[in-house]
């Protein structure tokens, strides 16, 4: 036997899910698609007492268009999110991203959810919800709550997820039409963990970039939002100058680390030049918007 | 809540019931509880994707599974496409093709194929290769499975 033992629990709703975890007293886990959480037991690096398997709670595969949102429920595999109409309609940055994601067989499985709570730092999931201002929907036997993305991921594979509580769904906030988008990643072999990756909305009002963000990982110990570049854009025109003198300022801001990978000079490079490829795409794919007389 | 359970699934069209460990994964469950050697254990991570079967229709690895997890599935393994003499569609393009060596990474191989004919657009060589890209072969160097895939993607319909 590959993991260590564990008490097994199928749950049937989410107050089951929650229930169970609580009774694990902090020893407990989720198990969603199982394509990072079984890796991780079949080395024994994760010892649960007891399993929690939510793959049998209804409801949880759904995609829906909330105002303003979209809701992934905790069930929602990569293959659905890569192939639903509603994401690609209205995020199409999340279209383009999810292309990026693993293989077809572990697309199958694994959830966004799951991404977002095992909060690897070059995954697209948790950088994508980062991107899109999401919220998470959280439940425990004390009732629910919903946090901040950016306040959700805290680091490396940590999350501010207490050990009774599980994520429910993510809400995505959809963009304004019009809006320009570009993802852009390098990876070695298709859909192995990206080596960097960026993504970039931005509005174009009166000819000037507009409500400006900028995503990346694969830089640090977390995905970031770089509200400093983003900052530095904001109401300019979209020329090469500008474009050049964010990419200086964003590479002058990094300090990514070396590995067997790739070096930190390296990964610093790749950045700019990613982002800089996906500031100029998100700048001209974005639809000029004029501003209303005042 | 338990560690052990008795489950009920079906594999290659035969209902099987056997008391499995909570802990027992469906790759080891499928090659010794059953005897159906012919899925592959390769890295047990999720990486190599020797161990593709099919869950409820779609593939999936095995290593990255439970057995009790497929309790009331249905699991197709490389065992049900075919059997000597009478080989699936799939093996036989490979057969045709030479898309094996050793053989390790095949049933992996055949498995996701079959997922890939069944629900994604193979038009190009480039879909076929980005379809194939989770399963690893040390041997052939994938040109011969990139071979069998556009035929049998050919085959299935008018390629446009
Ligand atoms: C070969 C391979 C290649 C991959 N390549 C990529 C890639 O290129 N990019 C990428 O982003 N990912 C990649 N992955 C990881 C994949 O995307 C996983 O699906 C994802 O990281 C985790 O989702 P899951 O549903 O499988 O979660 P699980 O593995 O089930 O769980 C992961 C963690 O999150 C917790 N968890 C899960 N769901 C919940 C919930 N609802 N509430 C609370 N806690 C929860 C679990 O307890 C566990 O700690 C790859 C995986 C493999 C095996
Ligand atoms: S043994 Fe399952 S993917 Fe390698
Ligand atoms: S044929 Fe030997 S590993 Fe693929």
């Amino acid at each position: 036997m590959k993991p260590a033992r564990f008490d097994y629990v199928r749950a049937e709703s989410i107050a089951h899910a929650v229930e169970a975890l609580a009774g694990a007293g902090g020893d407990g886990k989720v198990l969603a698609g199982g394509q990072s959480l079984m890796p991780m037991m079949n080395f024994r690096l994760v010892k649960p007492s007891v399993l929690v398997d939510i793959n049998r709670i209804p409801d949880l595969d759904r995609i829906t268009l909330e105002a303003g949102t979209l809701r992934l429920g905790a069930l929602v595999r990569h293959r659905m999110t890569a192939e639903d109409v509603l994401v690609a309609r209205h995020i199409p940055v999340l279209h383009a991203a999810m292309k990026h994601v693993a293989h077809l067989t572990v697309r199958n499985r694994g959830t966004f959810c799951g991404s977002v709570c095992h909060a690897d730092p070059a995954a697209e999931m948790p950088m994508m919800t980062l991107l899109l201002d999401g919220t998470i929907h959280i439940a425990s036997p004390r009732g629910t709550r919903t946090m901040p993305a950016r306040d959700f991921l805290i680091g490396s594979l940590a999350t501010a997820l207490e050990p009774d509580e599980m994520v429910t769904a993510v809400d995505l906030a959809i963009p304004a039409d019009g809006t320009g988008w570009a993802f852009e990643e390098f990876s070695r072999r298709h859909g192995d963990y990206a080596l960097a990756a960026v993504a970039v909305l931005m509005e174009r009002r009166d000819g000037r970039a507009r409500n400006v963000r900028i995503a990346m990982m694969g830089i640090a110990d977390t995905a970031l939002r770089l509200s400093d570049v983003e900052a530095a854009l904001e109401g300019r025109e979209g020329t090469a100058e500008a474009f050049d003198e964010v990419v200086a300022r964003l590479k002058a801001s990094l300090a990514p680390n070396s590995d067997l990978n790739a070096s930190a000079d390296y990964r610093r490079h790749l950045a700019g030049a990613l982002a800089r490829r996906a500031l100029a795409d998100a700048w001209d794919r974005a639809r000029e918007a004029h501003m209303e007389p005042a | 809540m338990e560690d052990r359970a008795t489950i009920t699934l079906t594999v290659n069209g035969l209902t099987q019931t056997r008391a499995v460990d909570a802990r027992l994964l469906l790759s080891d469950f499928l090659r010794h509880d059953l005897g159906l050697t012919g899925t592959h254990v390769g890295c047990e991570h999720g990486v190599c994707g020797a161990c593709t079967i099919l869950l409820d229709g779609r593939s999936a690895r095995s290593c990255l599974t439970l057995a009790i997890q497929a309790d009331g599935a249905t699991i197709e393994t490389v065992e049900g496409l075919g059997r000597m003499g009478d080989l699936g569609r799939v093996q036989q393009a490979f057969r045709d093709h030479h898309g094996l060596q050793c053989g390790f990474c095949t049933p992996g191989f055949l498995m996701t194929i079959t997922d890939m004919l069944r629900h994604h657009p193979l038009e190009t060589d480039d879909q076929i290769r980005e379809a194939l890209s989770g399963n690893i072969c040390r041997c052939t160097g994938y040109q011969h499975i990139v071979d069998a895939v556009r035929e049998l993607a050919r085959a299935r319909g008018p390629l446009t």
